[in-house]
């Protein structure tokens, strides 16, 4: 993956910049030294790493204002960083950038219950943002699987989803109000506790702009009362596309779960033996989840379950009470980490419309034998959001290569069959060079001159989402200027 | 009047174009629009109705009755419920899915469904220079690119006129029922609809009107779904909201759908020399009340969360007359000072207004969108020039 050459000038300026730094935000608040930046040289994205020139830690919002105009002043980019959680290489950093990170940030800042909202400082994790408010019956919606490490600014970031979208949205639809700060150090408040914009719907463009218009340190979030309770249910079929039909028709009947979590017999073998969740033997495995009274979910899961036998399936798996539930869930729960213990992998996230699941089902397999690398699938099935899992061997030459030519392969399916290369991981600089199999020149040129607007030095995490051919002019003006 | 009827020719009159154009859809909403008009009502028809998948695409001028009947034929529905606000208007023309989603147009279940903005999932547009582009797509998670299509939604074609729209649309729900609570002041309907949605039971509209207890105001509290589920959660309810009011009746379906199509046509908007829609927080919009100065009719939706504010022209000349000099009497001086005074209110309580009608010498001069605080408005310029360059769409609107 290219990267821009780092600037020899601002290499070459690094006392300047920490020392810069360290009057305005105190020592304590910078990583300088070379071994210690090395915690910061990738994030979940491990196969891409690059120390940064300096990290930065601020503890209020002043002082990432003061450290971006500390930066804009002496042209650094910027890279900003929640958690690192980013499985894009959203927060991978180059030799000349500074990383500002939100971590020391995580303060809850307001709650209030009556108008459903709550405000948060956004290194905080979003695990941690429902645990601030779970004990009076309230919970915050989205929820990646990388829930209990990730953070709120991450989130926002890449407009992350989770398993339970499907009812309840992803973050963009569960963000009300945001601080954010431009890379001039300007503070901005944009929307708050109230349902709509005044004007631009500024939030949209910031929500999923991959940390390049603005850090946020401060969020307002849409809060929910937590269900009267959930339950879910197993169904196994004989064949992926079996499985699609299902998914379709119960969308179609008019029940609409909280989730719908799809597993194929790859991912079902590999989890069994790590978590021995007693999953049937079978090649799709769908996990169905509905919400309310013990009555409703009866209800729900009968129309459910009578949808599912239409479809002749190799076992329909209720569960009796709330450990069944938690072993149903467990495999699926476990299948990231299960599938990483027995191999290298890489998760794509591709987005297909829900009718064409089968399809790409059954095209990923053609491809993955094409390609001579195994690929396991488990997904979000009820919006189509698919995770194939490519197995690759890091230590065998080639072998990266070929899976990311694989994956490349499979997201241009997705593309062609109507959906999205990314769902909810964020372009960052994993799809980077994807963009234009979904997009026109146009396109993105129209996207770019948002950030024209935010960010006209093109400093804040600059070669990340639009390929580096694209961007070039507008991230070189700078060095001219 | 202009009405391409390809998304080329409609490029093609924007690259050459160097005059602006008053953009619309049905024209429904008497918007103080400058220019050649030029509608979008050419470009219509579904493209792609997936009920399985549950999206709709359509092309920007398709009338929204039209996709409404495609969807009412499948059990489905556009669950933001857009408003129609020819009644309160005194306009004619049919809506269309363009016009909708520009304005962003939603109506009760936002409070707990969501806005236009979030059934939003695609969009292609042409651009003030003549160029055509798409953001998003049809699938319900995207995070491919900034959101651009979010972004045109509540632009009112500011930056660029919609061609087609994606949205996603949701089942329509087996039945309904209504929780009335009457004789509540305010403060007390308000607490009663946050304690409403703040329940487990998935209230889907909260509303509340006048806000006047002389008047007989009533909260209505609305619950969909499965006959037994609606039945249980309506049970639910009424013990959990009890030591409000012993008021309380249960408007079964066809009296329940009969309320919410009354506000969905805004019919309570009877006085309405002057109309306002304001954005706040439920927890602030009491204190906002407390303040008014002149005899507005208030009505809440969205839990409090939403005001519409109607003056009659009465209260409007007895504003004025407060002026007591020689614009006193003057109706449109009545409507700009409590344009002025309400907007003062909803800024201090963190929320903003928008004038759904008044004169036009009221809207010329006071803006239909509450001006944005200096920084953002300025973007918002950069942000029109970008898209805009040559100053095409709709002039003046948003400022």
């Amino acid at each position: 993956m290219q990267m821009p050459s780092p600037s020899p000038e601002i290499v070459a300026k690094k006392s300047r910049i920490v020392a810069r730094l360290e009057e305005a935000l105190g020592a304590e608040a910078v990583i300088s030294d070379v071994e210690e930046t090395r915690a910061y040289e990738c994030d979940a994205l491990t196969a891409y790493t690059c120390p940064p020139l300096c990290v930065v830690l601020p503890s209020t919002t002043d002082e990432v204002a003061a450290a971006l105009k500390i930066c804009h002043a002496e042209g650094v980019p910027v890279v900003p960083r929640g958690s690192g959680t980013s499985l894009s290489g959203g927060a991978l950093p180059t030799a000349d950038s500074v990383i500002i990170g939100v971590a020391r940030m995580n303060d809850v800042l307001e709650v209030d219950y009556p108008n459903r909202t709550m405000r948060v400082q956004t290194g905080r994790t979003n695990l941690s943002v429902t645990g601030a408010i779970e004990d009076d019956g309230f919970f915050y919606a989205p929820d990646p699987s990388s829930q209990l490490a990730c953070a709120i600014a991450g989130n926002i970031a890449m407009n992350s989803g989770g398993a339970h979208c499907l009812k309840y949205g992803v973050t963009t639809n569960n963000l009300l109000g945001v601080k954010l700060v431009r890379m001039d150090g300007t503070i901005l408040d944009i929307g708050g506790a109230h349902m709509d914009a005044g004007q631009y719907d500024w939030l949209s463009v910031i929500c999923g702009s991959e940390g390049q218009l603005g850090i946020v340190t401060e969020a307002t979030l849409r809060i929910l009362p937590k269900p009267e309770g959930a339950r879910p249910v197993l169904i196994g079929y004989k064949s992926a596309e079996v499985a699609g039909a299902c998914v379709s028709d119960i969308i179609r009947a008019g029940v609409l779960p909280v989730a719908i979590e799809y597993m194929d017999r790859k991912v079902i073998e590999v989890v069994e033996k790590h978590a021995n969740a007693g999953y049937p033997d079978c090649e799709a495995l769908l996990i169905v989840e509905v919400e309310g009274s013990p009555e409703e979910i009866d209800d729900q899961l009968g129309v459910i379950k009578q949808i599912a036998r239409k479809h002749d399936p190799v076992e329909v798996r209720d569960a009796g009470d709330a450990d069944e539930a938690a072993r149903i869930w467990l495999g699926r729960k476990s299948a990231f980490g299960a599938m990483g213990q027995i191999n290298d992998y890489m998760c794509l996230d591709g987005t297909v419309p829900v009718s064409e699941l089968p399809y790409v089902l059954k095209r990923t397999g053609e491809l993955s034998e094409e390609f001579g690398l195994a690929v396991g699938n488990v997904f979000h099935a009820g919006d189509g959001n698919m995770h194939p899992l490519i197995l690759f061997d890091a230590n065998k030459p080639g072998d990266l290569e070929t899976c990311e030519a694989l994956g490349a392969e499979i997201l241009k399916l997705c593309v062609e069959v109507g959906g999205c290369l990314t769902g909810e991981h964020g372009v960052g600089i994993e799809k980077r060079d994807l963009m234009g199999v979904q997009f026109s020149a146009a396109d993105m040129e129209a996207q770019m001159r948002v950030k024209d607007v935010f960010d006209p030095a093109w400093l804040l995490n600059p070669a990340k989402v639009f390929p580096l051919d694209a961007s070039e002019t507008r991230r070189t003006a700078k060095d001219a200027a | 009047m202009l009405k391409p009827a390809t998304e080329e020719d409609l490029a093609e009159v924007l690259a050459a174009a160097t005059e602006p154009f008053a953009i619309t859809g049905g024209g429904t909403r008497g918007l103080p629009l400058q220019g050649a008009p030029l509608s979008t009502q050419g470009l219509s028809g579904i493209t792609l109705y997936e009920p399985g998948a549950l999206t709709i695409v359509a092309k920007s001028g398709t009338p929204l009755a039209e996709i409404e009947a495609a969807l009412a034929a499948e059990n489905q529905m556009l669950a933001f419920e857009p408003p129609d606000y020819r009644s309160v208007l005194d306009t004619d023309g049919a809506p269309t899915i363009g016009g909708v989603v520009a304005t962003n147009a939603s109506g009760a279940r936002r409070v707990q469904a969501g806005a236009c903005r979030d059934f939003l999932l695609g969009a292609r547009f042409v651009d003030g220079t003549g160029e055509i582009i798409k953001s998003g797509g049809r699938v319900m998670k995207n995070v491919t690119g900034y959101d651009l299509a979010r972004l045109m939604c509540g632009a009112h074609g500011t930056l660029g006129v919609l061609t087609e729209v994606c949205l996603k649309v949701l089942p329509r729900p087996e039945t309904e029922a209504t929780l009335t609570l009457s004789q509540l002041p305010p403060d007390r309907a308000v607490a009663a609809m946050s304690a409403a949605l703040t329940t487990p039971y998935d209230v889907t509209g909260a509303f509340y009107g006048p806000c006047n207890a002389n008047q007989n105001p009533q909260a209505h509290i609305r619950i969909e779904g499965p006959e037994a589920s609606v039945t249980y959660r309506i049970d639910k309810l009424n013990d959990a909201l009890s030591e409000f009011t012993s008021e309380m009746s249960v408007e079964t379906a066809d009296r329940s759908k009969a309320i919410w199509d009354d506000i969905r046509h805004l019919r309570f908007l009877t006085a309405n020399a002057l109309v306002m829609r304001s954005a706040i927080s439920s927890s602030r919009i009491a204190n906002a009340l407390d303040r008014r100065v002149f005899a507005t009719d208030d009505y809440l939706d969205w839990g409090g969360g939403r005001v519409w504010t109607s003056v009659t022209t009465d209260v409007l000349k007895t504003a004025s007359d407060t002026l007591e000099d020689d614009r006193a009497g003057d109706p449109d001086e009545g409507a700009s000072m409590i344009v002025g005074l309400v907007r003062e209110e909803l800024a201090f309580e963190g929320g903003h207004s928008t004038i759904v009608k008044a004169s036009p010498r009221v809207t010329a001069s006071a803006c239909v969108f509450q001006p944005e605080r200096t920084e953002l408005a300025r973007m918002a310029v950069d942000l029109r020039r970008k898209f805009d360059p040559k100053g095409l769409f709709n002039p003046g609107l948003m400022r």
